[in-house]
């Protein structure tokens, strides 16, 4: 049987212009970070990567990421669980104000930082005087960090707990278990895919995060310099080789992020194949 | 064990779900919560559970199991095993895994040995004949099955009393049926008080030792199968319990009339609404002297024991439903668009002004 819009042409027309996209504005641009990254040989490649600054820089990213997805996760479940096992007033905002960090600019958000725990801010005021400095250091990176991916976990949680409804929670607690046998045993299996793929996307997120962090942190080489920023300072230094060898770097994990990813996806998609 | 609920009441928001309810079920007691959907029956039931918490003001209700005020006990302490609609099985957890469940998170001191869990989740899976199943997921059972299972389930931990959310409801027919049937006999082997919540007259008729009718958050009558159907004591109660027909009309001088059709009845005048079983209305080919009742057969199902005519007449707000013998129905020789005449072989008769149950029967 032939459908609409099935016709060899126009199949072939399509399929060809997806095809001819992706190469030229995905798989392009990676083949060439790998290729500027070790166009001067695999010893400047390495010279770069070694370079104590890039050393502090992607030590930096992985602690901020490690961090962060602790925290977003803790705080993605339990507003999960409260927005979709609660009904109180002021419910339908909560789950508005989840999206905030997705709506605003991250630079913006940097800046809202800046401007409350800065120096001259709000808050970092009363904190400069207890001698405790957030922005233009490490607490600061991880604050924007942790505001940018906030909501990942969350989103992912939302939908599917509330598909699922509170129906085996329900039956579990009138076979008398606990609270906490409850999370284990009931809630946590049924959503661990969704939590490993929200944890993902917080990895990735945190990993590569510029906007915001670039705001904050200041860009002191060898102190509060995250991937991302150093990058960036080695391009406009023109030391491209540099550049290409700490973008080879994101990439990496970038590609081992979705490696995970369709990995995790195929995992599920097994799963319901055999029942 | 008996329960007892003492003017239980439930407001959701401005709304008043349940009006202050009292209700004794007896030890070993089957008893059906019966109504339409938001007559607060559902309610009722996640109350008695413990998943729901009735009003604590203006004065608070009190739940007793036995001997055992249970108001303030927490679902998990009190005892008690609940079936679901849509079975709610822990979809991760094979069939054994489910039912083991209940004993698994036990206080230490209380839990079985493993031997002995292992034993007794066996036994009822027996019990509800799924024992060549244990390893499989929800997902791969029948409804029929997984409703089997949520029920070895709520026995396992040896609940005082057992309550089911519409246990049949997502089940078809023929499955329905069985499980009811089947559910029966497990009560009457087991003993143990129940309580269930259904929609359907059929099954709460069928099953019930007693039956509890509700409507928009009170209970309309509490009483055996039987009674239920024989002496309903309000209209709701009687035409919530089985097919009904209208015949509104105005009576003078002993007869009711209604546009062309008219009906002797001894009554004082004034507007009157008669009500009729299917079985109560008799068709004939002419009319007599006490009615002339014209009607138009409009559909026809023969399936089971009677015939079922569907009936219309430009005096009918609604269409008729009459149930006919076999015999008469062929004696006749019933077919679509045919006039015949309705006689009723008796009519009731409900006055809902006043508070008293005021049925009056009347047969011809």
């Amino acid at each position: 049987m032939r459908r609409i819009g099935d016709a060899p042409s126009v199949r072939r027309l399509l399929i060809g212009a997806a095809l001819l996209l992706s190469a030229l504005f995905l798989l392009l641009p990676l083949v060439a970070i790998f290729a500027q990254a070790f166009s001067q040989g695999m010893a400047v490649f390495w010279a770069n990567v070694s370079n104590t600054f890039t050393l502090h820089a992607i030590g930096l990213t992985l602690i901020i990421a490690l961090l962060t997805i602790p925290i977003c996760l803790v705080f993605g479940v339990a507003l999960a669980w409260l927005v979709t096992r609660f009904s109180f007033p002021g419910r339908r905002i909560l789950q508005t104000l989840i999206d905030i960090p997705f709506a605003v600019s991250p630079v913006v958000a940097g800046l809202i930082y800046l401007l409350l725990y800065g120096r001259n801010g709000w808050i970092g005021g009363w904190l400069d005087t207890h001698d405790i400095q957030l922005m233009f250091a490490w607490p600061g990176i991880l604050m924007v960090t942790i505001f940018v991916t906030c909501p990942f976990v969350a989103r992912e949680l939302i939908p599917l707990m509330q598909a699922q409804g509170s129906r085996e929670e329900e039956a579990a607690v009138t076979l008398g278990a606990s609270g906490w046998t409850i999370f284990r045993r009931i809630t946590l299996p049924n959503i661990r895919w969704a939590l490993l793929y929200g944890i993902i996307l917080t990895n990735a997120r945190a990993v590569g995060e510029f906007g915001a962090v670039s705001v904050v942190s200041g860009a002191i080489r060898g102190r509060t310099n995250t991937l991302p920023l150093h990058l960036e300072q080695l391009y406009q230094d023109y030391n491209a080789v540099g550049a290409f060898a700490s973008a080879s770097l994101l990439a990496l994990i970038a590609l081992l992020t979705l490696a995970a990813k369709a990995g995790l996806e195929w995992r599920a998609s097994r799963r319901e194949a055999l029942l | 064990m008996s329960i007892r609920l003492e003017r239980i009441a439930k407001h959701f928001g401005n709304t008043q779900a349940l009006e202050p309810i009292n209700l004794d079920i007896q030890e070993g007691e089957l008893v059906g919560l019966l109504g339409p959907s938001g007559s607060g029956k559902t309610t009722l039931l996640r109350i008695i559970a413990g998943l729901e918490s009735a009003d604590r003001s203006p004065t608070p209700g009190k739940i007793i199991f036995g001997d055992r005020d249970v108001t303030n006990v927490h679902v998990r302490d009190r005892r008690i095993g609940f079936v679901f609609q849509h079975y709610a099985l822990f979809r991760h957890m094979s069939v054994y895994d489910n039912v083991a469940f209940g004993l698994t998170v036990m206080a230490k001191k209380h839990r079985p040995s493993s031997g002995e869990i292992r034993a007794r989740v066996f036994r009822l899976l027996e019990m509800v004949q799924l024992q060549h199943l244990a390893n499989r997921l929800p997902a791969q059972l029948s409804g029929g099955q997984q409703q089997r299972v949520s029920l070895a389930r709520a026995l396992a931990v040896k609940p005082d009393v057992l309550l089911l959310d519409e246990p049949f409801g997502a089940l078809d027919a023929k499955v329905r049926q069985d499980l009811r049937r089947w559910l029966r006999r497990l009560h009457e082997e087991l003993n143990f008080t129940s309580v269930f919540v259904t929609h359907d007259q059929e099954e709460a008729l069928e099953l019930s030792d007693r039956v509890v009718v509700m409507s928009n958050g009170r209970i309309e009558q509490i009483d055996t199968p039987d009674k239920l159907y024989r002496s309903p004591k309000n209209r709701f109660v009687f035409e919530f319990l089985g097919d009904v027909n209208h015949l509104e009309g105005r009576v003078q001088n002993g007869v009711l009339t209604c546009g062309d059709a008219h009906l002797n009845v001894e009554l004082p005048d004034g507007d009157e609404e008669l009500l009729l079983r299917p079985h109560e209305v008799r068709l004939t080919e002419q009319p007599s002297a006490e009615s002339h009742l014209p009607v138009t057969i409009t559909a026809i199902s023969p399936v089971g024991a009677e015939v079922r005519v569907e009936l219309e007449a430009d005096w009918l707000a609604k269409p008729w439903l009459a149930t006919v013998r076999h015999a008469d129905f062929e004696r006749l020789e019933m077919r679509r668009g045919q006039r015949l005449f309705a006689h009723p072989r008796q009519w009731h008769r409900f006055k809902d002004t006043s508070p008293q149950p005021s049925e009056q029967t009347h047969v011809a």
